[in-house]
């Protein structure tokens, strides 16, 4: 069978901005910092030619398209991921270089901010994940990080206790995800409109709550304590990553336990390979004795806890207080992520830090002045995500049984 | 006459009305919940019941008498100008939620799963609203054309999905989710650019749409619902028509019932995908020329407002029958009319209303949850 040439030529068309951003490279440096108030040894802030990072990029992308064709072409492959992955970061660093030529570019700030909008998705991604990959497609993300938002300021306020905070978030979490296994599993309800219902439910009963009990005594039923952060001895005192990376709140260490947790179970145990028989085949794997509706209700429900942790996030890791539809559309974005990441963990956990830089970008832009629109950032998930389901990028298909109710004959 | 009373006694119909009764029911606990009356009475609950339970009826009756009022005739207030508003309005709400609706339930028959009414409604929105805020003709011509322009800015939005789906297979729910997105986005840059937006103006809004754009009133300047509502009549028995006794319809029925039969009997399948998403999508164009042109006349980021989640309630609660769209989309235009006074006058939240939607479509989608909480009996060979 021929390969089909896709990704190589999209490359070598997307290449055309790499050279159109080295023929007209800004003549000014670029001034990276890199210091926080945590490392142990600062780095200085140096400096670099936007032309010169502009054109190693582009012999970058060049290579790695020359990569990629011969791959498909002559060895008659698919084009690995990395080859994509590196197009990808060349791609990007240099469009960065290029926006902050002449300024400062604050890069451990921006990583951060990036993180913190990325922990949610991440979240999100997972839950859509361990849905999807047992059949049961997801839409109601959304619903299951805002309910665990609420449930966690609310918990967390009248007990004045963080960790009940985070426990109701995963009751509150699981407890939607299993409305849409009942409605999914047992009332063969399409799996799209149960999602798309949830969504808006679970949006008008936080609203309707928060108007009524939450403001009725802001005191006792919104002002939930927050996390402090924790900083990991040696590892945050690395530069640039370490205070990214290793001086967070817990639930950004738990975020980083579910990913690797998510992608050990689904891959390297055999309640995974059941999830999966289940996801893509269930008459078979029913036929050979596994139960299909029992590892379809556990797998939505424990990504539907997970979704619940990630809300928990948007008010106990940051904000505190719940606010009205403050998940503002983010169970939507971590569905991009998810396909985008191709219903794998690792890669959904990438995709939705990619986006959560995209998102984070209009704030670092803002600040040096640029005037490129925040809007086309902020659409970069959703236009990328249409990108991967039109297949233009490589072919993107989910689990075969997603979104189909399983009948037992 | 007979197969219409069998139809509204079937089980189907008797169904959809005890979902809506549960749903409300529901939301009545909700606003009990919440009522200070009956959390005071709660307290000496045992002291005196009869409190607890009159502080309920109290709440929830007020509640949905405020509801009716603000939906279909309110009787508390003096004139008679005043008294019919509430119907006129709840008319107003109908018209896009109706429109809106038609389209999906065009794209549902066709076993298209379209969620991208809010793009197309603003698609259609953007394209109504630059002919009617920058050209300046007389009205004969403006009107139409400022209309057209909507409905084909909402058809080519949802084509381009159609197309999608048809070149490279691309999963119609996840395309217009993004694209949902995407326009919103789009529709929010272009508000700050020269493009839209009001000239001299800070915040992102246009000019408003100059008079011989607009739909004519119907009523009169007391009332707001316009002649879009007679369009959407209208539009209700084109597309009945257009399903049931066109051929093009038969194809897109045809593509809904089973895909590989149709490509056997020698339907275009990716130019059938192509058509039905223009038709829907033209269908939420149309509504979006219904709201810029009719009730907003200014555009902004909330055109679509919730209509786009309302169209799929609608659908769905109407069974993808226009008639039953239709009736759907006056109850969902009653209820946000309603909604207003309720919020008003008994300070329940509005966002009551989308519990209740919500509640309806889970209880209608699930036949044996409702039988089970009414203990109908199973039907036997029945439908569902």
């Amino acid at each position: 069978m021929k390969q089909s040439k896709r990704t190589p030529l999209a490359l070598a068309i997307l290449s055309f901005v790499g050279l159109w951003l080295w023929l007209t490279a800004p003549t000014q440096v670029t001034t990276i910092q890199t210091t926080t108030d945590t490392d142990i040894f600062a780095l200085p802030s140096f400096g670099v030619a936007a032309s010169l990072i502009a054109a190693v990029a582009y012999a970058i992308l060049l290579v790695t398209t020359a990569v990629s064709a011969w791959w498909v072409i002559k060895l008659n492959h698919k084009t690995p991921r990395w080859v994509v992955l590196t197009f990808g970061i060349a791609l990007v660093l240099t469009i960065l270089v290029d926006l902050f030529a002449g300024k400062t570019m604050p890069i451990t700030s921006l990583l951060q901010g990036s993180l913190a909008l990325a922990v949610p998705l991440i979240f999100g991604s997972l839950a859509g994940v361990l849905s999807e990959r047992v059949g049961i497609v997801n839409i109601a993300i959304d619903s299951q990080l805002l309910a665990g938002a609420f449930v966690s300021a609310f918990v967390a306020s009248i007990s004045d206790n963080l960790y009940a905070g985070l426990l109701g978030a995963v009751i509150a979490g699981a407890l939607v995800s299993w409305v849409l296994a009942v409605f999914s599993i047992k009332y063969i309800v399409d799996q799209i409109i149960v999602g798309v219902v949830l969504n808006v439910l679970i949006v008008g009963l936080t609203n309707f709550l928060f108007s009524t009990l939450l403001v009725s005594d802001i005191a006792a039923f919104n002002q939930p304590p927050r996390f402090e952060k924790i900083l990991v001895p040696l590892l945050g005192q690395i530069p640039v990553i370490g205070p990214v990376l290793f001086n967070q709140t817990l639930i950004v260490y738990l975020m980083y336990l579910a990913v690797a947790g998510v992608f050990i179970a689904l891959f390297k145990t055999r309640w995974g390979l059941r999830v999966r028989a289940v996801g893509e085949y269930p008459k078979a794997a029913d036929t050979v004795g596994i139960k299909v509706f029992q590892t379809r209700y556990i797998s939505v429900m424990i990504g539907g806890a997970l979704a619940g942790l990630g809300g928990s996030f948007f008010t106990l890791g940051q904000v505190g207080a719940f606010g009205k539809e403050m998940t503002n559309g983010a169970g939507y974005i971590a569905l991009a992520a998810l396909i985008f990441g191709r219903w794998n963990p690792i890669y959904a956990a990438l995709a939705a830090l990619l986006f959560g830089f995209a998102q984070n970008l209009q704030y670092g832009l803002a600040i040096i002045g640029s005037d490129v629109p925040s809007e086309f950032l902020l659409m970069l998930p959703y236009a990328l995500t249409v990108v991967a389901v039109a297949g233009l990028v490589g072919k993107v298909t989910g689990p075969a049984a997603a979104g189909k109710a399983y009948i037992k004959s | 006459m007979n197969k219409v009373m069998k139809e509204i006694f079937s089980a189907s119909t008797l169904n959809t009305v005890l979902a809506v009764v549960a749903s409300f029911v529901f939301g009545g606990v909700l606003i009990a919940f919440a009522n200070e009356n009956v959390q005071v009475a709660a307290g000496y609950l045992f002291a005196r019941p009869a409190d607890f339970f009159m502080a309920i009826w109290n709440s929830v009756f007020g509640a949905y008498d405020a509801l009716f009022r603000g939906a279909v005739f309110n009787y508390k207030l003096d004139g008679i100008v005043a008294m019919v508003k509430p119907i006129t309005e709840t008319l107003a709400y109908a018209t896009p939620i109706t429109l809106s609706g038609l389209g999906l339930a065009v794209a549902f028959r066709s076993g298209l799963f379209n969620i991208g009414a809010p793009g197309q409604i603003m698609f259609g929105a953007m394209f109504a609203g630059w002919i009617g805020i920058n050209l300046d003709l007389p009205f004969y011509i403006h009107f139409p054309i400022a209309v057209i322009a909507g409905v084909i800015g909402g058809a080519l939005f949802g084509a381009l999905v159609g197309f999608l789906r048809a070149t490279t297979g691309a999963n119609e729910v996840i395309v217009t989710i993004m694209f949902n997105y995407i326009a919103a986005l789009l529709l929010g840059w272009l508000l700050k650019t020269p493009v839209l937006q009001a000239p001299g103006a800070v915040n992102p809004i246009s000019a408003a749409v100059s008079d011989s754009a607009k739909y004519p009133l119907l009523f009169g300047e007391q009332f707001r619902v316009h002649t879009g509502f007679v369009m959407m009549l209208l539009a209700v028995v084109a597309v009945w028509w257009f399903l049931n006794r066109s051929s093009i319809g038969f194809q897109f029925r045809a593509l809904g019932h089973n895909p590989n039969a149709a490509k056997t009997a020698g339907i275009n399948i990716g130019l059938t995908f192509v058509l039905v998403m223009a038709v829907s999508g033209a269908l939420s164009g149309l509504a979006g020329t219904t709201q810029i042109l009719g009730t907003e006349k200014f555009l902004t980021t909330g055109v679509a407002a919730s209509y786009g989640f309302d169209a799929i309630t609608v659908a769905l609660l109407g069974r993808n029958n226009p008639w039953g769209v239709l009736v759907a989309g006056i109850l969902f235009g009653g209820l946000r009319a309603g909604a207003v006074t309720m919020q008003a006058s008994q300070g329940v939240p509005i966002d009551i209303v989308l519990v209740v939607q919500s509640m309806i479509v889970l209880f209608i989608a699930a036949p044996p949850l409702v039988r089970a909480m009414f203990r109908l009996k199973a039907q036997k060979g029945g439908a569902q």
